[in-house]
């Protein structure tokens, strides 16, 4: 049995997966969001006619599934892997599996199984069908077809795929805590550019530790969930909120679908910090909801006609 | 004759859509072989999650041939009629025959082979196809019209005989081509034909037919289960649902930490059902250990000893003998579970009533407050229902115990105060009679434990556990309150207030419990009538139409003598207090706010704010005889629907409602059924065919009797029939009566079927429309009273029949 990859090769080899079939690989928007498909690689270009193809892993932040560090399967803050594939390839299902198999995963002793979750996005006024798709009964993977982003009809359709990277790599990795995940490894053997550079990587390697998930996050698990749950300040996130929508509508007042998108965006962060602060009562969460809705729909409007393209 | 092999293959079909689908599938083909004239020998359906499929046996090669005549104008006609004629049939004058001076053209037309049809029906059934959700996809999706399939659809074959059927649906062209098991037989197959598909594709590890499927994997299941030792929990929704998720099922048994036992049973079970479609099994109970009850459940526990094994489906059978899959899956409930668990320990710390204060937070309804409001009303009428002797704790109250009932004559309650609404206790001090006596101890107790579990009953809402499944509401909050120290009777009032969930549910039987489920149900009918939202049609958002059978199902269980129209008014009475004081909290923090920013006389001015409040009152008022109107049918409807299993018929329940003032359900349902065993009598028919027989002389002659005009002497002497018939209604007016009120129903029958024979001699003797004006008056107003003799038991001209 080869070693498992560890997290950082895990990334590493579905980028080399994707690359090798034509994907863009695409770096993180540099900005908080809840999920993958907020960055504008998702959201705005699945709008349109033309063909895109593009991977990334993006970060997520989920202030409210914080644990202090203390739940080994819940992080407000944590990676997923998303492609994007317009329009739709036929063999989307065959392309996906492909890309597990390239990371470890032996179908002859794994189940594997698409359980129907349909994708809906109440922020972002988009939803598609799909699944879930299960090994040996966890979740790895969300597959979508869209079929409306910032509520227009996704013309052509494309396929999302967004994987779970801790849940994967715990997986395959065989951990029942997320911070006791291997985040590097220790390869050896010989690397390009002859025997100096060969022991210089001896040397660096010599040097570089192992790494656990936790060594590198727990503490920013722990500090942030304080900080998401206690300390933020609400009367500035509240302005904060305020101005996000305020800036959006300026911006879409002078013709800039991107801006005022990063601002929904920002919006749409400041209103699931409140939520973790627990300073929004039901009744006014489903219009904080609505209102990022709006903002996030005018951006896609405004890009649709940007770009000339009829709803 | 040929059989006819169609697959439409695809992406993952979702498991609840397979079944309807299937049915979809052979009533569309029936409907496209019925308009072609076609008809098969047999149809059947397959559906696994990448395939819908059917095979029709036997049909015809190809459709008969018809004839068809087509009649034209007569020869002689003008020559323009005839070559309109000629142009619409595409015929000549010499191909029309001619018959009595008519032509008529005849057509021929041949038959269609059967291909043909097909060809043309598959892509008609595929755009027809009625998937609850549909979807685009792929770059035919870039048109508005592109094609819609539950999931992108990737092969279609199809083949008549032995000869592909060639079409092209959604951009797939058909072949004998198909793909078997995903991962045992990753290749294509060709298939020969409808003979050999369901083997070839068993042959490559895909079982179609769901039935197979679902019963491999119940017995193997049970298998697993009695082979540790354990006997499986059965739920045939599961074994649907993993049947509809696997073309090669294979069941997998697996053990959990025993340490998540701790966490209530249902919460184990319904995490592993709902989100991991797994089954538990159950450790079977030891001679007279069946009936424990399981350590740290309390009052609430089910007798039940679940065991820590879970029963999964994969949908392969692994090298390995599937030990992977059962290690990965055991990873994920445990995660599962730990946050169960979590969540579990969680809310044992906070107290339900703490958790109750929380409800101010939600809205129930824009305009019925909040959920805590909600609970305030409930708790009172939960009171109330107590406190009047209504719910009691020796009910059921066996039906022959016949005492008068609490409130019996009063109207329905009213708001009539100006100043003020009515309080909770200025409504039960209505009948202060009845707070006395031996029982009032042990009534006030029960009185407290209904409010108790009322306040509590939604509490429930607010916790972690039902944040995350919403199903365990009721029920844990039973354990909550259990664990924390409640009274047994609130804890099981919490769990099972919801019940009856809609017919054949179990009905409560402890006296808190009930009183709490009829409350609830009261108050939520009542309110959202007094609103207006009345269920219409189909729609019925608020499923008041549900709440209704559960407090008829209430009622009728435990004989609850009461008067309904009175406590739904009681209901609505109640939220008119909570509208009354946040009007008039509202008006004093306003005034409040300004002191000593306006003047005392501006301040007193404003407080005629608060004149608004008996405004507000009197036309909640004004409201009420609508309503009580409109709540009285909809109880009368939803009677008859309930009544119908029972075979009670719906016009004798049209028939005692229709008398108006009836609102004690168990006293009107012994009426009707008193009155169902009359009609079906010879006694019973006799009467209503003369009843029907006066009320149609009395329609007719447009006659409105005088008070008492029945009774009069006469000025004439009577013919015997006449004579006997007023001694007959002399004797039966004043038994029926007495009989009604003391609630004797057969009694008040048996009084009128004393009317029958005299009501028949009369008509077949006396002739009502007599010449002499004072015979014909008489007469008249002796039918007015039989008519009136029958109403006082029922309105007879609702019987059909």
């Amino acid at each position: 049995m080869t070693e498992p990859l560890s997290f950082q090769r895990m990334i590493l080899t579905l980028h080399q997966y994707w690359s090798d079939r034509g994907c863009l690989i695409l770096q993180p928007y540099d900005m908080e969001m809840g999920a993958g498909t907020f960055h504008t690689a998702t959201t705005l270009r699945a709008l349109g006619p033309d063909p895109w193809n593009a991977a990334f892993v993006q970060p997520c932040r989920r202030p409210t599934d914080g644990r202090y560090g203390e739940n080994p399967n819940r992080l407000q803050h944590y990676y997923q892997y998303q492609v994007i594939l317009k329009p739709s390839p036929p063999d989307l299902q065959e392309l996906y599996l492909g890309s597990l198999a390239a990371i470890g995963i032996d179908f002859t002793r794994h189940d594997i199984r698409f359980v129907e979750d349909d994708w809906e996005s109440p922020t972002l006024g988009a939803w598609g069908l799909g699944w879930e798709v299960w090994c040996d009964g966890m979740e790895v993977t969300q597959f979508t077809y869209f079929q409306q982003m910032g509520g227009f009809d996704c013309k052509p359709v494309s396929g999302e795929l967004t994987y779970g990277l801790e849940r994967l790599a715990m997986y395959i990795q065989n951990k029942d805590s997320v911070y006791d995940l291997a985040f590097n490894d220790r390869p050896s053997g010989a690397v390009e550019g002859g025997a100096l550079a060969n022991r210089a990587a001896e040397d660096l390697r010599a040097h570089s530790p192992q790494f656990s998930y936790g060594d590198v996050f727990l503490e920013n698990e722990r500090q942030m969930s304080a900080w998401n749950f206690e300390v933020a300040d609400t009367d500035s996130l509240f302005d904060q909120f305020r101005k996000h929508a305020a800036e959006c509508e300026n911006s879409l007042g002078r013709g800039l679908p991107i801006p005022a998108y990063e601002q929904a965006i920002k919006a749409s962060h400041t209103f699931n910090l409140l939520q973790a602060r627990g300073v929004i009562s039901v009744a006014e969460r489903q219009a904080y909801i609505g209102r990022v809705r709006d903002l996030a729909k005018g951006a896609c409007q405004a890009w649709m006609e940007k770009n000339g393209w009829a709803a | 004759m040929p059989d006819f092999l169609l697959e439409l293959r695809s992406e993952e079909i979702p498991a609840r859509m397979q079944a309807k689908a299937r049915d979809d599938l052979q009533r569309l083909f029936a409907a496209e072989l019925a308009a072609a004239g076609l008809q098969a020998g047999s149809v059947t359906t397959y559906a696994t999650p990448r395939r819908l499929a059917l095979i029709a046996r036997d049909l015809p090669p190809e459709t008969a041939a018809v004839s068809e005549e087509i009649k034209g104008p007569r020869s002689s006609a003008p020559p323009q009629a005839l070559d309109g004629f000629l142009r619409k049939t595409g015929l000549t004058r010499e191909q029309l025959v001619e018959r009595d001076g008519v032509l008529f053209a005849v057509i021929d037309k041949p038959g269609r082979p059967t291909a043909h049809v097909l060809a043309a029906a598959i892509p008609t059934i595929v755009r027809a196809f009625p998937w609850p959700k549909s979807m685009r996809w792929g770059a035919a999706s870039l048109a508005t019209d592109s094609p819609r399939w539950v999931r992108p659809l990737q092969s279609v074959v199809a083949i008549f005989g032995e000869e592909i059927v060639p079409v092209e649906v959604a951009g797939v062209r058909s072949s004998a081509t198909t793909l078997g098991h995903r991962f045992h037989h990753p290749g294509p197959i060709t298939l020969g034909g409808a003979h050999d598909y369901v083997e070839k594709l068993r042959a490559c590890h895909v079982i179609v037919d769901p039935d197979e499927r679902a019963a491999i994997i119940r017995t193997r299941a049970a298998e697993l289960a009695r082979d540790a030792g354990l006997e499986l929990i059965e739920d045939e929704g599961l074994v649907a649902e993993n049947a509809g998720l696997t073309e090669w099922p294979v069941p997998l048994i697996g053990r959990f930490d025993e340490a998540f036992l701790e966490v209530p049973p249902e919460v184990i079970q319904l995490t592993a059902r709902v989100n991991q479609k797994y089954f538990v099994c159950r450790v079977p109970p030891r001679n007279g250990e069946g009936d424990q009850p399981r350590a740290g459940g309390g009052a609430v526990a089910t007798g039940a000893t679940l065991a820590n094994a879970f029963i999964c489906t994969a949908n392969i059978a692994a090298t390995d003998g599937g030990a992977k899959i059962v290690e990965g899956n055991r990873k994920v409930l445990a995660a599962r579970l730990s946050d169960a668990r979590f969540f579990y320990e969680q809310d044992l710390k906070v107290p339900l009533e703490e958790q109750a204060k929380k409800l101010d937070k939600i809205v129930f309804h824009e305009k019925l407050g909040t959920v805590a409001d909600k609970v305030d009303r409930v708790a009172k009428l939960a009171r109330w229902l107590v406190e009047e002797g209504i719910v009691t704790g020796s009910n059921p109250v066996p039906a022959t115990n016949v005492r008068s009932l609490p409130g019996e004559g009063r109207g329905p309650v009213t708001v009539t105060s100006q100043s003020e609404a009515p309080t909770p206790q200025a409504v039960s001090e209505l009948d202060p009679g009845l707070r006395r006596g031996r029982a009032e101890s042990s009534r006030e107790e029960l009185a407290a434990l209904a409010e108790r579990a009322a306040r509590l009953c939604k509490a429930d809402l607010v916790t972690g556990m039902v944040g995350e499944f919403p199903e365990l509401q009721g029920l844990i909050g039973g354990y909550y309150a259990a664990a924390q120290g409640e009274h047994p009777a609130a804890a099981e009032a919490i769990r099972d207030h919801y019940k009856p969930v809609g017919q054949g549910d179990e009905v409560p039987t402890a006296p808190v419990t009930v009183a709490v489920s009829l409350a609830d149900k009261l108050d939520t009918i009542s309110t959202f009538f007094f609103i207006g939202e009345s269920p219409s049609g189909s729609r019925d958002p608020f499923a008041l139409r549900r709440s209704a059978l559960a407090v008829l199902a209430l009622i009728q269980q435990h004989q609850l003598r009461f008067k309904l129209i009175k406590a739904l008014t009681l209901a609505w009475a109640f939220r008119i207090v909570q509208i009354t004081e946040n009007m008039n909290e509202a008006s004093d923090r306003v005034k409040d706010e300004l002191k000593g920013v306006v003047d005392e006389v501006s301040l007193e001015k404003i407080a005629t704010v608060q004149g608004i409040v008996p405004v507000v009152l009197a036309s909640f008022t004004n409201s009420q005889s609508t309503a009580h109107a409109t709540l009285a049918t909809f109880f009368a409807d939803r009677l008859k629907v309930q009544q119908r299993e029972a075979g009670v018929r719906h016009d004798l329940i049209d028939a005692v409602f229709a008398l108006g003032g009836e609102d004690d359900l168990v006293r009107l349902l012994a009426r009707v059924r008193a009155l169902q065993a009359f009609v079906g009598t010879e006694d019973g028919a006799n009467l209503l065919a003369g009843y029907k027989r006066a009320a149609n002389i009395l329609k007719k002659e447009g006659w409105t009797a005088a008070e008492g005009a029945g009774e009069k002497s006469l000025s004439y002497t009577p013919e015997p029939e006449e004579a006997a018939l007023r001694h007959a209604l002399d004797s039966a007016e004043p038994r029926a009566a007495a009989a009604v009120e003391a609630e004797e129903f057969e009694g008040a029958m048996a009084a009128l079927a004393t009317l029958r024979a005299p009501i028949d001699a009369f008509f077949d003797k006396v002739t009502v429309n007599d010449p002499d004006p004072a015979k014909r008056e008489a007469r008249l107003n002796l039918l007015a009273r039989v008519r009136d003799a029958v109403h006082r038991v029922a309105d007879f001209s609702r019987i059909e029949g």
